[in-house]
């Protein structure tokens, strides 16, 4: 999909359903990586039931939600997750379920592979133990490297291998691509968001300038690469890269998480952000279409501070939620800007981080940026 | 027409019967329709109303371009049946 200026400005004013719908299974997860974007490890008791599952599920079919992206946490702690996954089958409402790969044993790989409509995406932050550990936890590497390949062994077909792209493995995306074709699997890069516990590793891990500048010649010249649109604020640098690059957040994108809570996207979980419940009247539909948050993000954009910018089409002012969590204006530059204006720009007094809805085991409090 | 074994055939052929890929599912939105196909897992962007009608329609008519015709005005019919050869690159349509 190119960049298309008419279909861009239409999907500004939002869609009748989301087309990139994060669904956070759970918070419960065996593993702490350092940039974890909902801050997960426990569990929290009042995550929505099976049969509240079962029901969001049902709604999302009856608004012609095509797939949802299921995270958490670590979505296949769930027990009832087969249950879950094939009951989205049966209403065609596919899943992309990303995970850390430590529960992907043989029988389950083989389930999995006789589904239609599930894609999975196996999560490493590093081309090696070394590099992918320092963020994700000691033995995480080996563990997705098995569960890769239990994957391929049961004949999944194309999964993908998701990483988030930091200072440390900004130089292994040749490697990282490597490690894709071993299982012909496909390779998916994801920005660092400072949001969820990324908000204390943000200064030491977002690549540098020059990674950037790097990263965005390595994305042109491997354009099978996936990105979920993430790097939308690199197309300043040039040509646009493949994509809407647009900031999707409460237009096409939005997240709900383990308690049902809607948020305008999986990066900006915070107050300010949150649109509404599934639990309450109404459920999932009507927090899509009527919230007022979700109103205000459908507005066109302004150009603020980038007004006067040369690349303001190209990259729209980059993403909200990686301003927000800088301390940045929302309508001025991204902290990444290509052009080094979020440099420039001044922060306000950066948000003490949501104490989630959830329990907690310590709060995070958000250290100004550097 | 010659169908391959999946029955899908090979090039478009505007004068022959065409269909909504099985595997399509179409979402109508303000500028016309999001089609998604779930064995592709590819989302497509129907941008005007007219195409959406169209792709609704194919399979009451003897051939795509009769589908196309009872949809446009005269002058936009071949730019219609260019749109519908994408479509059927990309799967979302087919022969039936």
């Amino acid at each position: 999909m190119g960049a298309d200026a008419s279909l861009r400005d239409r999907f500004e004013l939002g869609l009748e359903a989301p087309i990139c719908l994060t669904w956070e299974l759970t918070w419960a997860c065996n593993l702490a990586c350092v940039h974890c974007l909902s801050s997960s490890g426990r569990r929290d008791p009042r995550e929505l039931s099976t049969d509240e599952a079962i029901a969001l599920i049902d709604d999302f079919a009856a608004m012609q939600v095509f797939y949802v992206n299921v995270g958490g946490g670590e979505p296949t702690i769930r027990r009832d997750f087969f249950e879950l996954l094939d009951h989205a089958v049966a209403r065609r409402v596919g899943v992309k379920f990303s995970t850390n790969g430590t529960r992907i044993d043989r029988a389950r790989a083989r389930r999995l592979a006789a589904m239609d409509y599930v894609d999975v995406q196996v999560s490493i932050d590093g081309a090696n133990a070394a590099v992918n550990d320092a963020v994700r936890g000691a033995g995480s590497f080996d563990a997705a490297i098995a569960a890769m390949r239990q994957l391929a062994d049961a004949g999944f077909g194309r999964f993908k291998v998701s990483v988030v792209v930091t200072r440390a493995n900004a130089a292994q995306l040749d490697e990282l691509a490597a490690i894709a074709d071993t299982f012909d699997a496909q390779l998916r890069l994801t920005r660092l968001r400072p949001s969820g516990r990324g908000v204390e590793t943000w200064d030491e891990l977002r690549p540098t300038a020059a990674q950037n500048r790097d990263l965005y010649h390595w994305l042109l010249d491997h354009p099978d690469t996936l990105t979920g649109d993430s790097f939308f604020h690199l197309s300043a640098l040039g040509e646009p890269l493949d994509g809407l690059n647009l900031c999707g957040a409460g237009r096409v994108v939005c997240l709900v998480d383990p308690v049902g809570d809607v948020y305008a996207c999986p990066f900006a979980i915070h107050d300010q952000f949150y649109a509404g419940s599934v639990r309450a009247e109404g459920g999932f539909a009507t927090v899509w279409r009527d919230a007022p948050l979700f109103t205000e993000l459908r507005a066109p954009t302004s150009a603020g501070a980038c007004a006067s910018c040369g690349s303001w089409d190209a990259c729209r002012g980059g993403c909200m939620a990686a301003k927000f969590f800088t301390g940045l204006p929302l309508d001025g530059p991204d902290p990444d800007c290509v052009h080094g204006h979020g440099l420039a720009a001044t922060p306000r007094a950066v948000p003490l981080v949501l104490q989630p809805r959830h329990a907690r085991a310590s709060a995070v409090v958000a250290s100004a940026p550097a | 027409m010659t169908a391959a074994p999946s029955g899908v055939a090979r090039t478009f052929d505007p004068d022959q019967p065409a269909r909504l890929h099985p595997l399509v599912a179409l979402r109508e939105e303000s500028f016309g329709a999001l089609a998604y196909h779930y064995g592709e897992r590819r989302l497509v962007f129907l941008k005007t109303p007219a195409l959406v009608g169209v792709l609704e329609d194919l399979e009451r008519h003897e051939s795509a371009r009769a589908a196309v015709a009872a949809h446009v005005e005269v002058d936009q019919v071949e730019d219609y049946v260019r749109a519908l050869a994408r479509l059927f690159d990309s799967g979302v349509i087919d022969g039936r």
